[in-house]
């Protein structure tokens, strides 16, 4: 499925970028041809002012409202984005791009590289959050949109938001950061070292060059996907849904099987995302939240990327959050403070961890549509 | 300093402002980037942003404040004065406000000291424990005192410190911070006596508005 998406993207939108516009990478490589895949919903107005970029997290994708082709499920941020939403289509203008390196559409390993005919595999170049955001800009000039009203994210996503903030703040009116952090902490990369190397070790992995050895390295993928989801839940939230619960058994059958709940649960998880996901995009997006660093990119200091900046910002946290806890979003907002930035932060009290951001959270929506209202008003958006 | 001009409209008060938050206003000059520490729902930020075209910032601890204020287009961080001030640069602010929320912070000296590093000035408004009611409270019933503007009984009190007008005074001494500009408002909200003495001022004053610099 993720193979067949990753060059013919069903129900998206996308912008090819031949040899004569490269994107210039940093690692110092000029990649072309590139390929963008993204949605839109509602009508960009006759100023183009109403513009917001949906940036998604590290498994997301393009299909933030619209029903995901490969899985047949709402979008996944359907709560969040709509008409009458928080971020409402019917008075906005929302771009959902996939990011490159993903394999949703955009460029990325799984895609086929025209010069070999062959899909990248490991020789697609391994690319940043910088670059995401990078060629983000590129398909905004592509459609003529000179400024963004609204970027938003959460994770991965918000690293995109900081990103943009960071490198055009002339073109980001307002950023929205939810559940995120300036920097990857060492435990985080650890986590994704984990889920790398059960990837890499699956025997059908074949050094990353699987699509032509015809096979795939599900299992590694799903091993690494249950470690991740995890870290996306709390401890409180996973007591309370399934304690030590059985699953379907009254006694423990002395064996291997998921006797425990908890333990379906995570297979479930990860049988469920090897069928939308690429193994190798994976590593690839994986590596660029890893090699995120927003203040080691401007001289040790945060404060520094946001220097000057006329952006709205509002940060939010979830006090069960311990992937990207509030610490982590205390970080940015004392960094855009003393740049003398216009910024808000509210700590939302939830116990359902790190994936709240993609719940429907009703303080989160109240944050959400209330900045949203008031930068609109701002803005001078009817 | 805030030259009041009389007659202007951007003065006119809004209808039901609080008169501590009217008093503050007065002291704020037009245009200043100020920070209001506990700043609730925003009511003095907005305030201030309507009759003075302040740049306004504010930290609150409450959820529910935070997303009114946010809500109302105010940057409001979710914070604690105790903990959050030591991150805010040295001169970031014109003017740092503790609006009424001193007698809730858990080391007021040391919020006081961070404000006074953070803003060019600060302006402080407490409920003045050294008034007659609550002395004669304490006095004659021998009980932690309850009024209309402290109206919690003592175990569920958000308030951990009071303080008397002269008992700030002489912590804005100790700082070596000069006082530009005192009120006291009496409990009909009008002022006391700009000439009174600190002895008059203390019995007499419900509520103390202060602005102070550094030396």
């Amino acid at each position: 499925m993720a193979r067949k998406q990753a060059d013919h993207p069903d129900d998206s939108l996308v912008v090819d970028f031949g040899p004569d516009q490269p994107l210039r990478l940093d690692s110092g490589l000029d990649f072309a041809p590139l390929r963008i895949a993204y949605t839109t919903a509602g009508r960009l107005n006759a100023d183009r002012s109403n513009a917001i970029l949906v940036c998604h997290a590290l498994t997301g994708d393009q299909h933030v409202t619209n029903v995901h082709p490969v899985t047949g499920r709402a979008g996944w941020w359907d709560v969040m984005v709509g008409p009458g939403r928080p971020i409402d289509t019917e008075r906005f203008f929302v771009i959902c791009p996939n990011v490159i390196g993903s394999c949703m559409g955009s460029s990325g390993p799984a895609s086929t590289n025209p010069t070999t005919g062959r899909p990248y595999g490991l020789d697609f170049p391994v690319v940043t959050i910088a670059d995401m955001v990078r060629a983000q800009a590129m398909l905004l000039d592509g459609l003529g949109i000179a400024t963004l009203f609204a970027v938003i994210g959460g994770s991965m996503g918000g690293m995109l938001v900081q990103q943009w903030a960071a490198a055009y703040p002339s073109r980001v009116f307002s950023a929205l950061c939810i559940a995120s952090a300036s920097r990857h902490s060492a435990q985080n990369i650890a986590f994704h070292e984990v889920g790398r190397q059960a990837i890499m070790a699956d025997p059908d992995w074949h050094g990353g060059q699987y699509i032509e050895a015809g096979t795939r390295p599900t299992k590694g993928l799903a091993v690494a996907r249950m470690a991740a989801h995890i870290t996306y839940l709390s401890e409180g939230a996973l007591q309370r849904k399934f304690g030590r619960n059985l699953q379907d058994r009254a006694a423990r059958t002395f064996t291997f099987d998921a006797d425990f709940q908890i333990e379906s649960y995570l297979r479930h998880q990860g049988l469920s995302f090897v069928d939308r996901f690429d193994a190798n995009s994976y590593l690839y997006v994986t590596r660029a939240m890893d090699y995120f660093d927003l203040a080691s990119d401007h001289g040790g200091s945060l404060a520094t990327a946001f220097r000057g900046t006329a952006t709205r910002f509002c940060i939010a946290s979830f006090t069960s959050d311990w992937l990207f806890p509030t610490s982590d979003s205390r970080q940015i907002v004392h960094a855009l403070n003393a740049a003398g930035a216009r910024v808000s932060f509210v700590e939302i009290d939830t116990d359902k961890g790190h994936d709240a951001f993609l719940l429907d959270i009703p303080e989160l929506f109240d944050i959400v549509r209330g900045f949203i209202g008031a930068a609109s008003r701002a803005r001078g958006i009817a | 300093m805030a030259a009041q001009r009389v007659g202007d409209p951007s003065d006119a008060a809004p209808a039901g402002a609080r008169l501590d938050l009217l008093k503050i206003r007065d002291m704020v000059t037009p245009q200043a980037r100020v920070l209001d520490v506990g700043c609730g729902d925003g009511e003095l930020l907005t305030l201030l942003a309507s009759t003075r075209g302040v740049d306004g910032r504010g930290i609150e601890l409450s959820q529910l404040g935070v997303n009114t204020a946010v809500s109302r287009g105010l940057a409001v961080i979710q914070g604690d004065a105790d903990s959050d001030l030591a991150n805010y640069p040295a001169d970031s602010f014109d003017y740092v406000i503790l609006s009424q929320t001193l007698q809730a912070t858990r080391n007021p000296r040391l919020v006081l000291e961070d404000m006074l590093r953070i803003g060019r000035r600060v302006i402080v408004s407490f409920p003045n424990f050294g008034h007659w009611r609550i002395r004669r409270q304490i006095l004659l019933r021998g009980r932690m005192p309850v009024t209309e503007n402290l109206p919690y009984e003592w175990y569920d009190t958000p308030n951990i410190h009071f303080c008397s007008i002269r008992d700030f005074v002489e912590l804005a001494r100790k700082l070596d911070a000069v006082i530009e500009r005192a009120e006291a408002l009496k409990l009909n909200g009008q002022p006391v006596q700009v000439k009174a003495p600190w002895w008059f001022w203390n019995l007499f004053g419900e509520q103390a508005v202060f602005l102070l610099r550094r030396r």
